[in-house]
């Protein structure tokens, strides 16, 4: 009754495009005329990517060492299969030949295999607050930290949670054998191996207002898997302790899949004879044997690589590229074909 | 709403002075005036609503609690919550608790708002109703006020002015009329716009002077407030004692408009919701959809499917976590208490959590969706020029809102004849009286004119442009005045626009439907007899002769006419002057004035005296009145009514004159009842005019019109005193008056009189033939249902091309049950020995391009039996066998004769039969029903159907009020199916398949991912993205295409109504589909999934890093798929794919980039912004959706090619040179229906598909579509498209 209009044809409906549904459109049809010229494109922009690609994953470098239970390490793995052995150092020797010089920087990164850091439970076990330095969740976890977030005597554990609790406490010395018999360590970035951000925003440490870092972490107990508690873990580094510490970091990233590797540390290519990446000889890694896998038939590796522009060794991408290349093209002919009879 | 407030009020009332009355008083209503003086609280009316309307649902307060209150009654809802609530327990959430009830109550606050927003609009609408103004007599001011609808209260006095709304039920108390009459127009309330006249108050009928309020003092006594426009009874008790009846004449109803009277008083009966106008409006009705039930089945396959693969997931974390067995991993994390979960006792746990990770899977939004998609299309239907109506200004109205796409799969039409098929504009055509047949010759001869102006009015604008209208009405007028010496007028059916505009102004103030009804050249050898007549009375008059010495014949002819004139309604009136009527009216003091005055108006000299214009003065008839009975006397229902009739007794339908001192001559317009005159029959004469008026009465209804049989009787004065009390007493009764009024007539209808009889054409309305043609082009069975004898039917039925001349009929007519299934049997054996043959050839015709029964779609594949085909037959049952057929031992036979006929024709057939009809055809065959008409008697098979449709039209609105959809007029069903049905169906259909894929593809990829986490339930895909990924991400794209997607152009769809088979077969969405898509769903997510994944594989990327290009992999492809199934890009699809991948886009970098802590426990805090610089990202990006789509987008280009559906068909012909595509496709498709099936001719066709187009065109019985496409667009089409559309 509110309609303003009036008149004899006060209900006709607006003659607008809009309305009596005639906007312009633009239909296209999907017949093989129209369809062919943009297959066949699409087979040649895959085929000349995926070739690209394929080039450029060929030069990618990857070395891969499983030590969990190899030569020199093999008493290590028996010596782990005992919980009570926990606090006994065991190290071992990895030793390796590189045929081909490494060019470029590259990356060590220690690998782990059949470790579920993606279960939805362990996941959610961590309380990023508190790692981000707030205080009040440095003494009061949050609730996801559940069943590790106090100790037995009810102190707060930091940091709280199964993640950091399951943290990979192997560690490394890399040494490069040279020609001779001396042992030259090759030199790691321990540094900038984690997200800028990571460092810099999603985890702090708590507020210092002059304290030690000790004293800060006072009244908190370490996780119980822990040998040192959070502020020791790197001594002589105070921008690398604490919850900022970049193993730390590294591993508080949780991977997406059961197997997987996390960096180690970069080559530092300054000196001779690394400056233009690894040179090939013969090499060693001192592995200080902490991480217990048999429980869950895990493996444990080191990966040393080099990266290209869009990743690592992996030459998935390219194959991909190219098989759906050639499934185009098939479709394409296919219907030509058809089309054509 | 009002009834209980009533009966509260009843109870209320039981007033100790009226005690003993109390079982009466509760069945009816007191109403005593306001003016007496009784105060507020003690007013016998204060129990009585008062007219303030409100319509709303809710008020502030109770809408929270209400409105969820009913939207829990949907079950999907109470499914979603509890999910939402099942995150609330810790030990098997997946979400952060808070940001899982987002969606739900997401959902439940757009419904919600709709909600309100539309009670807001009643409120709103209540209001501006509720302050209107009127005039109210105030007590203390002894005058008339002006106040709002709002404060009206029953038992108060209103003033009522012309072109006034009346705001109440209204009882007539006073009028300005000097005949106490009232014109009111109902077109508000059931949708006719000729005037009716209300009556006033039988003891207030002779006041003098002004009504004056203050001396009222009577009470009455009515019904209490129902929904019966036609009914209203009650008495007024004066204080005298004295009662008088009160009628339905008496009443003036809400919402109608005082017509053509100066002024009128009335007091109020039934106010605000108690009004009649109230009680009817009972809003949209909620149906189901074939649609809607065909994916209910697959929700619950979704179902099904979402608890196997919880259950998957629930076994495969069982046996993961047994594996380890007592030995925990480092990663194995203990329940909060720290104690360890038994494999089993986690596997539980597990099973509700996949419940909440993978409840995407049931789309919440589908619903909600759909729904909205449905008030657009509704919207859009609403919005559709060409379901408007010029003349009454009305356009389509959708009551029902969802179920728009079952218009899209209509298999059965049922309609009504008149009023549906018909114009239900009565044009008289020819008349017998006293055995001689008037033939009107040259009405006839103007009646074809029309037409041919029709046809010529219909070019003129395609031709001509803009050629001035002025000058075409002038060449016509030339034209006309040779043909047509009696009228100088030219009359045009509104077939233009500017004479419709003329039409529906004129229709505001007068009651003139077209020029064609009120235009009558008059037969010359009957204005011979009238004017001998007129001139022998002027002789008699002069002598003073006494009447009874005019020759018989011409005394036949004068009581005819006076019959005729008496037993109308006629009101004049001049548009000029509204207010005032101008006193034409006759005054019936002495017949010989009556005939002077009616030779006056029915010779063409009243035509030629009027002004020119043919807005001036002139004659109104009543509709109903050329029906032959006035306004007054008719039935309530339509069809009893109908001129022809024999089947139901008219009522009481007498007019009384004192035609001699001594005499009552009583003319009634009669169903031709031998039984009525037998006893009369002593004149050889009279016997004679009985025989030849039979026998053209049985001609004109072979002609197809409609008859009336004019009869008199002579009464003495005793006689008719008596018969009046006991009518009277009959009129003031209360309890069965019907019945009682219905013996009385009997009483009077005995050894009548014959005089002759009338034959009134009811016209078809415009493009009903091709209306006809086109639906059954299109695969529709259409039944025709009504209450008309045979051989009219069967006229019409022939005059709609219902049925062919050249096609067999088979008419069964049988008196018992025996002879019925004897019939049924024979003409069963009939039509298989005689097609058997057919059908055979008919089969192999199937491997040919040409079907052999081209206007018969090729048989529903559930018809595969041969013998099931449809022939070239038509059916003819009359009511009484039909009573036999409907019984149900012989249904089946029944229904399997009429399944093998191509129409089918009932009549004679009650309102009863036609719903019985309509429920067995749908439930037997189980197919989609659409019944339309425009009466009352249409309403139970209109309720009945499927899809019920109604004709806003001449019989007022009880048809509209009980259908789904209303239209103007029949031949708009054409658009409203094939175009509109066609569109929602398809669109519809799409979106729900679409849907499904759509939230498969996204669960599935997290399905897969369980096999990389131990079963546990997490999931790479972030909360946010999950959750709001079917409520933003992926939401506008499809409701645009959902709405907009057009498969084919409105105009090919209209010109090649086979592609509406289509939807029949349901070929948009059939259960494999639902699979196909399924299937579809799982591949995608495979290739989303692994390709990532193997991408990614042995690498340090870590859990979000990897889920968010898989999230964005899957919103491209999910977006690109509906770009391939998208027909029509408009730069809405556009726009609203664009919107849906930066608000992807931009959600994930602002989520990720607000801070690192906020939605514990997962954190993917600057991962979008790191993943941005990342090439691999890109690489994945565009590979995985190309990879993914590959096989749909070969399927759809290989379909679209090499087997193309005839929509596809369709579309390529949409695509032909836009040049001329009008012309094009007209020529390309040269799909004719005529001659029979030529077997011999066929075969020679058959061998040679690509015979020249010239001879395709030949009128033989084949069907063929042609599509010479440019030679760089590939004459590949020619053979293919051929087949397809010739196959269906």
């Amino acid at each position: 009754m509110a309609k303003a209009k009036s008149g004899p044809l006060a209900r006709r409906p607006d003659n607008s495009a809009f309305k009596q549904q005639r906007l312009p459109a633009w239909s296209p049809m999907l017949t093989a005329n129209t369809v062919l010229p943009f297959f066949y494109f699409m087979a040649v922009i895959c085929l000349l990517l995926g070739i690209w690609l394929l080039l450029t994953v060929q030069s990618v470098q990857e070395i891969r060492m499983d030590y969990t239970d190899s030569g020199a390490c093999a008493h290590c793995h028996d010596l782990r299969k005992n919980v009570s052995n926990a606090a006994l150092i065991c190290t071992c020797k990895l030793y390796f030949h590189v045929d081909r010089p490494l060019k470029g920087d590259v990356f060590f990164y220690y690998g782990l295999q059949n470790f579920h850091q993606n279960l939805r439970r362990y996941m959610d076990s961590r309380d990023d607050a508190q790692m981000v330095g707030r205080k009040t969740n440095l003494k009061k976890p949050s609730s996801y930290c559940k069943p590790f977030a106090t100790n037995d005597k009810g102190l707060p554990i930091a940091p709280c949670g199964a993640v950091a609790n399951s943290i990979f406490n192997d560690s490394f010395k890399f040494q490069y054998l040279g020609s001779g018999s001396s042992d030259e360590p090759v030199p790691l970035w321990r540094k900038g191996i984690s997200w800028y951000t990571d460092k810099n925003i999603k985890y702090r440490n708590p507020q210092m207002d002059n304290l030690s870092l000790a004293e800060v972490f006072h009244g908190t107990a370490p996780p119980p898997y822990w040998h040192r508690p959070v502020y020791e873990l790197q001594t002589h580094d105070a921008i690398n302790n604490g919850f900022i510490n970049e193993d730390l970091i590294v591993w508080m990233r949780e991977a997406a899949f059961p197997n997987f590797k996390k960096l180690y540390g970069i080559l530092q290519r300054t000196n001779k004879p690394f400056e233009s990446g690894l040179p090939k000889g013969n090499y060693s890694v001192e592995i200080t044997y902490n991480f217990p896998v048999q429980y869950f038939r895990g493996r444990k590796q080191v990966v040393l690589t080099t990266l290209n522009w869009f990743g690592g060794p992996n030459k998935f991408l390219p194959i991909a590229y190219l098989i759906t290349s050639c499934l185009v093209l098939l479709a394409a002919i296919g219907l030509t074909v058809v089309c054509k009879e | 709403m009002a009834s209980p407030e009533g009966a509260a009020a009843a109870k209320v009332k039981l007033r100790p002075r009226k005690k003993k009355k109390s079982k009466k008083e509760s069945k009816t209503r007191s109403v005593y005036a306001n003016i007496l003086g009784e105060e507020d609280d003690n007013n016998p009316n204060r129990h009585y609503a008062d007219n303030k309307i409100k319509t709303t649902k809710y008020t502030v307060l109770s809408f929270l609690p209400k409105n969820l209150f009913e939207q829990f009654h949907r079950f999907a809802n109470v499914y979603f919550v509890f999910i939402a609530l099942l995150n609330f327990v810790p030990v098997v959430n997946a979400f952060q608790p808070e940001l899982a009830l987002a969606p739900v109550v997401f959902i439940l606050s757009v419904t919600a708002i709709k909600d309100l927003w539309e009670d807001y609009r009643r409120h709103r609408s209540d209001k501006e109703i509720n302050h209107m103004d009127c005039l109210v007599y105030s007590r203390t001011e002894r005058r008339y006020v002006e106040k709002f609808w709002k404060e009206v209260h029953v038992g108060d006095f209103i003033r009522l002015r012309c072109n006034e709304i009346l705001p109440a039920d209204v009882l007539l108390l006073s009028s300005s009329d000097p005949d106490r009459l009232c014109h009111i127009e109902t077109a508000t309330l059931d949708g006719e716009t000729n005037l009716k006249q209300r009556q006033v108050v039988r003891s207030f009928f002779d006041l003098d002077c002004d009504f004056d309020p203050s001396k009222y003092n009577s009470v009455i006594e009515c019904e209490k407030p129902n929904n019966d426009l036609n009914r209203f009874r009650g008495y007024i008790i004066h204080r005298s004692g004295r009662r008088d009846a009160l009628y339905k004449d008496n009443l003036l109803l809400r919402g109608c408009t005082i017509r053509n009277t100066e002024e009128a008083v009335g007091i109020v009966i039934y106010a605000g919701h108690e009004t009649k106008a109230m009680l009817n409006n009972n809003g949209p009705r909620y149906k189901r959809s074939k649609l809607e039930r065909q994916m209910n089945v697959d929700v619950f396959w979704c179902v099904i499917i979402l608890l196997v693969m919880c259950s998957f997931a629930a076994v495969g974390h069982g046996l993961w976590m047994f594996q380890y067995g007592d030995k925990r991993p480092v990663f194995d994390v203990l329940s909060p208490e720290g104690t360890d979960l038994s494999p089993v006792l986690s596997a539980i746990y597990l099973f509700l959590t996949m419940i909440i990770v993978f409840q995407v899977l049931i789309p919440i939004s589908l619903f909600v969706s759909i729904e909205i998609v449905k008030i657009c299309q509704v919207y859009f239907i609403h919005q559709d020029a060409e379901l408007y109506d010029e003349e009454s200004d009305s356009h389509l109205q959708c009551r029902a809102l969802n179920i728009t796409e079952d218009l899209g799969q209509m298999q059965y039409i049922f309609s009504d004849k008149t009023g549906t098929l018909t114009d239900n504009k009565m044009v008289f055509r020819r008349c017998t009286v006293a055995g001689v047949e008037y033939s009107h010759d040259a009405n006839a001869r103007r009646l074809a004119m029309y037409q041919e102006m029709d046809s010529e009015e219909e070019e003129c604008p395609s031709r001509g442009g803009t050629l001035p209208r002025r000058d075409s009405v002038g060449s016509h007028h030339s034209v006309k005045v040779v043909l047509r010496s009696h009228s100088t007028k030219s009359h045009r059916r509104t077939g233009s626009r500017a004479e419709a505009k003329r039409a529906s102004i004129l229709s505001k103030h007068t009651a003139f439907s077209s020029p064609m009804e009120k235009d009558i050249t008059p037969d010359p050898q009957l204005m011979d007899k009238v004017n001998e007549c007129g001139s022998q009375m002027d002789f008699m008059r002069f002598h003073s002769q006494p009447m009874s010495q005019l020759p018989s014949d011409l005394g036949d002819i004068m009581d005819f006419f006076i019959a005729l004139t008496l037993c109308n309604t006629v009101v004049v009136s001049s548009p000029d002057q509204p207010r005032h009527k101008v006193r034409m009216r006759f005054e019936l003091k002495s017949p010989v004035k009556t005939i002077e005055d009616f030779i006056k108006r029915f010779t063409p000299s009243r035509l030629t005296s009027g002004s020119n214009s043919s807005s001036s003065s002139s004659l109104a008839t009543n509709r109903s009145s050329t029906k032959g009975c006035s306004s007054t006397l008719s039935s309530p229902s339509a069809e009893s009514v109908n001129a022809d009739g024999g089947a139901e007794h008219p009522n009481a339908a007498a007019t009384c004159q004192p035609s001699s001192a001594n005499h009552i001559a009583v003319f009634l317009p009669v169903p031709f009842c031998r039984a009525c005159f037998q006893g009369n029959s002593k004149g050889k004469r009279q016997k004679k005019i009985i025989y030849r008026t039979q026998n053209y009465l049985n001609q004109y209804a072979a002609d197809g019109l409609r008859t009336l049989c004019i009869a008199k009787k002579v009464l003495s004065k005793e006689e008719y005193a008596c018969w009046l009390q006991r009518h009277l007493e009959a009129e003031t009764a209360i309890q069965g008056r019907e019945e009682l009024l219905f013996e009385s007539a009997l009483r009077l209808e005995t050894n009548l009189q014959l005089l002759g009889a009338t034959g009134i054409e009811d016209r078809l309305q415009d493009g009903v033939p091709e209306t006809i043609d086109a639906l059954r082009k299109a695969g529709l069975q259409i039944w025709v249902l009504t209450g008309d004898k045979q051989e009219t039917a069967v006229n019409i039925a022939y005059a709609c091309k219902l049925l062919d001349p050249e096609e067999e009929i088979l008419t069964l007519n049988a008196d018992s049950m025996e002879a019925c299934s004897l019939l049924l049997e024979e003409s069963l054996h009939y039509i298989q020995a005689k097609f058997l043959c057919g059908s055979a050839k008919a089969f192999h015709a199937d491997f040919a391009p040409f079907h052999i029964y081209p206007s018969s779609p090729p048989p529903p594949p559930h018809w595969s039996s041969s013998h099931a085909a449809v022939h070239r037959l038509g059916l003819v049952i009359d009511g009484r066998t039909l009573a036999y057929a409907l019984d149900r031992s012989l249904e089946d036979k029944f229904l399997a004769v009429a399944r093998s006929c191509r129409s089918v024709l009932c009549c004679r057939s009650t309102p009863l039969q036609k719903s019985m009809v309509v429920k067995l055809v749908r439930n037997k065959l189980k197919v989609m029903t659409l019944a339309i008409g425009d009466g009352a008697n249409d309403v139970s098979m209109i309720q009945v159907a499927d899809v019920g449709v109604g004709i806003s039209g001449q019989e007022g609105m009880q048809a509209v009020m009980a259908s789904d959809f209303a239209l103007p007029r029949f031949r708009n069903l054409q658009k409203l199916l094939l175009v509109h049905g066609h569109w929602c169906y398809s669109r519809l259909a799409n979106m729900i398949l679409y849907f499904f894929y759509k939230n498969a593809m996204f669960v599935a990829l997290i399905f897969w991912y369980q096999f990389y986490c131990g079963f546990s339930g997490s999931a790479m895909i972030d909360q946010w993205y999950l959750i709001f990924f079917n409520l933003m991400f992926s939401a506008f794209p499809q409701l645009i295409t959902g709405t907009l997607d057009k498969d084919v152009s409105a105009q090919t769809l209209q010109q090649l109504p086979q592609l509406y088979i289509n939807g029949q077969n349901s070929e948009e969405y059939k259960p494999y589909m639902f699979w196909m898509n399924m299937i579809d769903a799982f591949y995608q997510s495979l290739v989303c999934f692994f390709i990532p994944y193997f991408a990614y594989a042995d690498s340090d990327v870590d859990l979000f890093t990897w889920g968010t290009p898989v999230t964005t992999i899957a919103v491209f492809t999910i977006l690109l798929h509906l770009g391939v199934e998208t027909k029509t890009w408009t730069w809405m699809n556009w726009l609203s794919i664009c919107f849906s991948v930066a608000l992807f886009f931009t959600v994930a970098l602002c989520y990720n980039a607000s801070c690192p802590t906020c939605y514990s426990p997962s954190n993917p805090y600057w991962t979008m912004q790191r993943l941005l610089q990342d090439p691999t990202f890109y690489l994945l990006c565009l590979i995985t959706p190309a990879a993914a789509l590959l096989p749909r987008y070969f399927y759809r280009a290989c379909q679209g090619t090499i087997f193309p559906s005839p929509v596809q068909v369709g579309r390529q012909l949409d695509r032909l040179p836009a040049k001329d595509p009008h012309g094009n496709i007209l020529s390309l498709s040269g799909i004719q229906t005529g001659a029979r099936p030529d077997p011999e001719r066929k075969s020679s066709v058959a061998k040679d598909p690509r015979r020249p187009r010239e001879e395709s065109q030949r009128p033989d019985a084949s069907l063929s579509v042609r599509i010479d496409l440019p030679a760089e667009g590939g004459v590949k089409y020619t053979k293919n498209s051929q087949e397809r559309l010739s196959v269906g």
